[in-house]
């Protein structure tokens, strides 16, 4: 193989990584934006997305597995909201914060309990683990376009949401100045739960496109989130475009250490990329100094 | 003063009615676990004062205690002896720094003391514990959960994955560390009763000086940090420089108890740096109140102590996490907070009832 194929590889794999990473960033600025709460259980939803997925799969056809997972978990999100973060609304982002670390240990231990500590996958979407499609003479996964496509509707949907719909523009009016939203009639309340059950959505559909490729296990969930949160502070906190490009950063990154490093120290890399960040430009690529205290989705 | 003096004088009082009940119902073997919480939940006195005085969240601190353990763990079990004829072995070995012991099978080796391993283990915390919060505690929010989440994830896998740190199998034989004054920590059941009380006692000194600290400038200028940034900031309290020595302070106080209890045991296993670890510590915080030190060194001990003797099952990391949501939803200020009002409001009510009853008998 030619060493511009290998590139090629290492790119798409990792574009396929950064991807995975994009969606979970995205998750999080959702509900960062609308509450300045850090999710640490975005990964989670992640995790039961592939999981719900997996256990309805062997009762109804793959596409409707995918879609009943998604609304269930996109369900728990709204729960979680009204549960517990609605009557703390008026507790520090702090207590907010160590609350969805405790939900993230919880939800862990229940999804143990549910299934087992077994790896498991949904099914390959089109083809199977062998079939795979040429481009410029790289090998990819026909999952890996599933991934792709999956993740650029899902971001080019959420864009025209929040701009372009009543609902959406509610949204980013809470986040930018929640007083005068709620002067203006929005509820702000009903637009978190609302934040929560998108994040949790986006979440899990993330979550099922790549459980044939990365499989899916009851502790998957905070890998990610933790290189979620590297993508979306990469990209600049507040911004889903900086995210997706944080995020696709990130899984290059990877990509290609890969070849460098040994595979134990895999994570190191995405790491080392967070503390470069937050030393050496904390309001992230895209984002400005100036508009840190501004959130916008 | 005097008031100062309760708190100690009431947990010595614990401390030495715990031992002498547990001897007295010849259950002595329970102050082996009980040493063993004694040391966790100095890792959560540290944690207090970054969640309840600096109002940060840190995810780091099992891994800071892995890096005390296995920095103390590694330097005191492999052999040196290879490099007993160069010049500055002979120093150091002079300095006390290179002992040569018998390792299990009789055969001789040279390590490196447990003084020095453990003065080597401070350092190497220092140096990751600022590293890690110098960045993160620059930035206004919560960055520093962040980044100590990521550090604890990274030292996990380094620990899991490199050789020289025993991998999955993780560090035994690590041996006993004599302090002095005829002090050893060890973990043979002679030595029991002793060691609890060296346990207890480093854990009080600690939990004394956080105490002073508390209530110094630095201190002060903390509570105001929490309180107001802003404000603090205007008043000129450089507030991300005291935020970095509490922080620092913390991941040392973490690395001192990860060396003490290597010791104890005489080994050090990889799932002490799992995140699982560092969120137990601080769920422990959190149950505590977070900015009451005593009742969160007092109520992880019991908790720790209780998951050590295996009473929650499989439900062991649950418990922490229903733990966590549960106090921070009902008593964020720990569980005693609530419970000393309601004392103090039905005290106070019996005393104005007495009160109208004296009123009225003249």
């Amino acid at each position: 193989m030619g060493s511009e194929i290998l590139i090629l590889q290492y790119l798409l794999s990792g574009i396929t990584k950064g991807s995975i990473y994009a969606m979970v960033a995205i998750g999080f600025n959702l509900i960062f934006s609308a509450t300045g709460v850090l999710n640490f259980a975005q990964g989670e939803f992640v995790m039961l997305g592939g999981m719900i997925a997996v256990t309805l799969s062997f009762y109804f056809p793959l596409p409707v597995a995918v879609a009943g997972a998604v609304v269930i978990v996109a369900c728990i999100g709204c729960l979680l909201e009204l549960l517990f973060f609605r009557p703390l609304r008026h507790h520090s982002i702090l207590h907010m914060i160590i609350i969805t670390i405790g939900l993230s240990i919880v939800i862990q231990e229940a999804a143990l309990h549910i299934w087992d500590e077994k790896v498991r996958s949904l099914p390959y979407f089109t083809g199977n683990e062998i079939s795979s499609v040429k481009i410029y003479g790289a090998a990819i996964s026909p999952q890996v376009l599933w991934v792709l496509g999956t993740i650029t509707v899902s971001v080019i949907l959420l864009h025209i949401f929040l701009r372009y719909t009543l609902q959406g523009r509610a949204m980013r009016a809470c986040s930018s100045n929640p007083e005068a939203a709620m002067l203006a009639g929005i509820n702000i309340s009903n637009m978190r739960t609302l934040a929560f059950g998108l994040s949790a959505a986006l979440g899990a559909l993330g979550g099922c496109v790549i459980s044939p490729i990365t499989m899916t296990q009851y502790e998957a969930g905070a890998p990610l989130a933790i290189k979620g949160f590297a993508a979306a502070i990469l990209g600049g906190l507040g911004n889903p475009m900086a995210a997706v490009a944080g995020g696709l950063l990130i899984g290059i990154i990877e990509a290609f250490s890969v070849s460098k490093l040994p595979a134990a120290y895999n994570d190191v890399s995405a790491f080392a990329i967070l503390l470069l960040v937050l030393f050496i430009r904390p309001h992230g690529l895209f984002g400005s100094p100036s508009g840190q205290g501004v959130r916008e989705f | 003063m005097l008031k100062r003096l309760i708190p100690i004088v009431l947990m010595a009082a614990v401390i030495v009615a715990v031992q002498l009940l547990a001897t007295a119902l010849e259950k002595e073997y329970c102050l082996t676990q009980l040493t063993m919480a004694i040391y966790y939940s100095m890792v959560v006195m540290g944690l207090c004062l970054v969640m309840g005085y600096a109002g940060q969240v840190s995810l780091g601190h099992g891994a800071f205690f892995a890096i005390g353990g296995y920095t103390s763990a590694i330097l005191t079990t492999r052999s040196f002896l290879s490099l007993q004829d160069t010049w500055w072995a002979g120093i150091l070995k002079r300095l006390h720094v290179f002992v040569l012991r018998e390792d299990m099978f009789g055969s001789p080796i040279m390590t490196v003391s447990p003084w020095a391993a453990f003065l080597a283990a401070m350092i190497v915390t220092f140096i990751a514990a600022f590293l890690i919060g110098y960045p993160a505690l620059r930035l206004k929010g919560h960055y520093l959960a962040m980044a100590t989440l990521g550090f604890a994830m990274i030292v996990h896998k380094i620990v899991l994955g490199s050789a020289f740190a025993g991998a999955a199998d993780g560090i035994t034989g690590v041996p006993e560390w004599t302090l002095g004054a005829g002090l050893v920590i060890t973990g043979k059941s002679v030595a029991r009763v002793q060691n609890y009380y060296l346990a207890s006692g480093i854990a009080l000194v600690i939990l004394i000086l956080l105490g002073n600290l508390v209530r110094s400038r630095v201190g002060r200028a903390l509570q105001a940090i929490h309180d107001q940034e802003t404000a603090a900031n205007a008043m000129g309290i450089n507030t991300s420089a005291y935020k970095l020595q509490v922080f620092i302070v913390s991941a040392l106080i973490a690395a001192i108890a990860g060396v003490l209890l290597t010791h104890y045991t005489g080994g050090i296993g990889p799932s002490e740096s799992s995140i699982l670890k560092s969120v137990r510590y601080v769920a422990l915080a959190a149950a505590g109140g977070m900015a009451n030190l005593w009742s969160a060194s007092l109520i992880s001990t019991l908790i720790n102590y209780l998951s050590l003797r295996d009473w929650f099952g499989t439900f062991d990391n649950a418990v922490f996490g229903a733990l966590l949501i549960i106090i921070i939803s009902i008593a964020p200020d720990g569980p005693f907070k609530p419970l000393g009002l309601w004392i103090r409001r039905w005290s106070s009510l019996a005393r104005v009832r007495t009160g109208e009853k004296n009123h009225e008998t003249p």
